[in-house]
């Protein structure tokens, strides 16, 4: 939650859709800034992180994992009618859980771009790089 | 993608021959400068279908194809389950049933000219679209199942539609054979407010004015002259199609490498058709088509008491609804031979020919009417399923112009508002929750829709009709 030097987000382009990906001292920070590319790809505007929604999701690897870490703040995004514009993950192992905070869709406020479908296992890579730091991204369905 | 990769069979066949697993050929049917504009990927993509088992005769992508997920966008591949052919929910898509129904108002331009601003508005505020929007209806547990189960009937039942609608409608509006128990908990909530809403990226509705008229006989059939106002919705599944897309998806990587499937891509994750996971799937994946149709008879409902607001004494018939994310059951002729397919049309729009026994009688004389999306500035096609479709490609054809650049790239191009502004010069009125969003989704993103038609004409998958061009866009 305290981002570390290295902690950063970008979106990256797709032939129809759109890339996210995080960087991060850990995994974990890693997906927390590519849940905000995430946001991102919906709206740039100021979220209010007024509420605080927990996942937990599970996988047999750690790019799969990722995948499920996107998909679950796609359905919470999907099922609230949320926007989150924080995030705290904790990996342990295959599990993982996270803590999102953000408010209500504002239409007028955020003027969402567009709805993530789904995120996918295209230009999936979770990886450590030069100098220790990881990087997490895949495609999401817009 | 450089044309000399490809065995050139005539003006619009490109074929790619068998090489290591592939177990069939690829073919692309495009023109030349559509071939080397498409990204490499769908060569990738489209080789990498033709390695699944039980496919059969070929992979085809269709000349609007562009990099997808597995399967290309614009993929088609038919596989048979008596030879151990799989289903896979790449080959379908996130957007199940994603497709375009278009409705003939008995209107002319002239007509809609005077109203035209004030229509713009009062559809904007009546089709809930884009993220952070809900429907009218909300579905409780018993209605969902109903609804799963029903298609567009139920929708008609409950009082959104019209029962004329549904010859007009694939499958008269209902998927046989749906199992709503296969559908989650957490798909059935992304659902249970989202019914009548058409959702956003590239979905839409427009009220268009016929500007062009390619085959008299077809378009009288049709029901289509020139300056005819209709009105085209595009939107699938929603939430509802796109839980089930993902979470298939993953249920499905696990069960490729059970069955020992070889996946050149994890996105072709995939399962034996006679498999118990594949059973499931095709189960959800019909309630979703079923979701769908009912998605759209409702939206077209809306549609109606909004043009009888202004319109009272007009009437709003259906000419089609048509989906372009599926996979269906179908009996295909291969090498003389009935056999029965499963036949995955990934952004491709099945296209019957002439005659085809599915078709309503009204239709079958010139063919099945293929809906094809253009972007918000150039426009839009009504095709016409060729016969010859039938050994080409399963009977199937493009789906829409398909994008040139990325969203990303739209973004460093143009501002939303100024393509707004541009479009409203040109007589396009465009309404949207997002002007970012008009941005992603400028006229300059996609590609030329009227190149991509012609050469599904030439290519004998669907021929020309009509052109039509927006009057009025609303974006999601």
């Amino acid at each position: 939650m305290n981002a570390s030097p290295v902690a950063r987000w970008e979106n990256f382009p797709h032939d129809a859709d759109v890339g996210v990906r995080g960087y991060g001292r850990t995994p974990a920070e890693a997906f927390e800034q590519a849940a905000l590319a995430l946001t991102a790809v919906v709206t740039t505007a100021e979220i209010e992180p007024a509420t605080v929604v927990e996942v937990k999701c599970e996988a047999p690897d750690l790019e799969l994992l990722f995948v499920e870490w996107l998909n679950a703040v796609i359905y919470e995004m999907a099922v609230r009618n949320m926007l989150f514009s924080r995030f705290a993950v904790d990996i342990e192992g295959t599990r993982l859980t996270g803590c999102l905070w953000g408010e209500k869709v504002d239409v007028t406020r955020h003027a969402p771009a567009s709805e993530p479908k789904g995120a996918t296992y295209t230009a999936l890579k979770v990886a450590a790089g030069e100098g220790g730091v990881w990087s997490a991204a895949c495609i999401v369905d817009v | 993608m450089d044309p000399a990769r490809f065995t050139r069979v005539d003006a619009t066949t490109w074929r790619i021959e068998p090489h290591g697993a592939m177990r069939v050929p690829a073919i692309i049917y495009a023109d030349e400068d559509l071939i080397r504009d498409m990204d490499d990927k769908v060569y990738e993509q489209a080789a990498n279908v033709a390695t699944l088992p039980g496919i059969v005769k070929a992979s085809y992508a269709m000349p609007d194809a562009h990099w997808g997920y597995g399967f290309p966008i614009g993929g088609v591949a038919a596989f048979d389950p008596e030879d151990d052919g799989v289903v896979s929910a790449g080959g379908v898509g996130f957007d199940i049933s994603c497709g375009v129904r278009t409705m003939l108002t008995g209107l002319k331009v002239k007509d809609v000219l005077p109203v035209q601003k004030s229509l713009a508005e009062s559809l904007f505020r009546q089709i809930p679209a884009g993220l952070g929007s809900t429907g009218a209806i909300t579905l409780d547990a018993v209605e969902m199942d109903a609804m799963l189960a029903g298609g567009a009937p139920w929708a008609i039942e409950r009082g959104f539609g019209e029962l004329r609608d549904l010859d007009r409608i694939e499958e008269g509006g209902r998927v046989a054979d749906a199992m709503p128990d296969c559908v989650s908990e957490r798909a059935r909530q992304r659902q249970r407010r989202e019914m009548g809403t058409l959702g956003s990226g590239n979905h839409y509705l427009e009220v268009q004015a016929v500007s062009q008229i390619f085959d008299a006989a077809a378009a009288g059939v049709y029901g289509l002259a020139e300056d005819d106002v209709v009105v085209t919705i595009h939107c699938g599944s929603r939430g509802l199609g796109h839980q089930i897309g993902t979470e298939y998806l993953r249920d499905m990587l696990g069960a490729a490498q059970a069955a020992g499937i070889v996946l050149p891509d994890r996105e072709l994750a995939c399962a034996p058709i006679k498999s118990d996971i594949g059973q499931r799937y095709l189960g959800a994946m019909r309630a979703a088509i079923n979701c769908a149709l009912a998605n759209r008879e409702i939206l077209g409902h809306i549609v109606r008491r909004v043009f009888a607001h202004y319109f009272p004494d007009r009437d709003l018939s259906l000419l089609f609804d048509v989906s372009h994310n599926t996979c269906k059951v179908e009996p295909h002729t291969v090498d003389g031979k009935n056999r029965l397919l499963f036949v995955h049309r990934k952004g491709a729009t099945r296209a019957f020919g002439p005659g085809h026994e599915s078709l309503p009688p009204a239709l079958r004389p010139v063919g099945q009417p293929v809906l094809i999306g253009g972007s918000m500035g150039t426009g839009s096609y009504i095709l016409a399923g060729e016969a010859s479709g039938e050994q080409k490609a399963f009977s199937s054809a493009c789906h829409g112009a398909g994008r040139a650049m990325s969203r990303h790239a739209a973004l460093k191009q143009w501002s939303g508002r100024k393509v707004q502004d541009d479009l409203a010069a040109k007589g396009i009125v465009v309404r949207s929750p997002s002007t970012r969003g008009i941005a992603e989704e400028a006229p300059g993103a996609y590609k030329d829709v009227g190149a991509v038609v012609a050469a599904a004409e030439n290519a004998g998958l669907a021929r020309r009709v009509a052109r039509l061009r927006p009057l009025v866009c609303i974006k999601g």
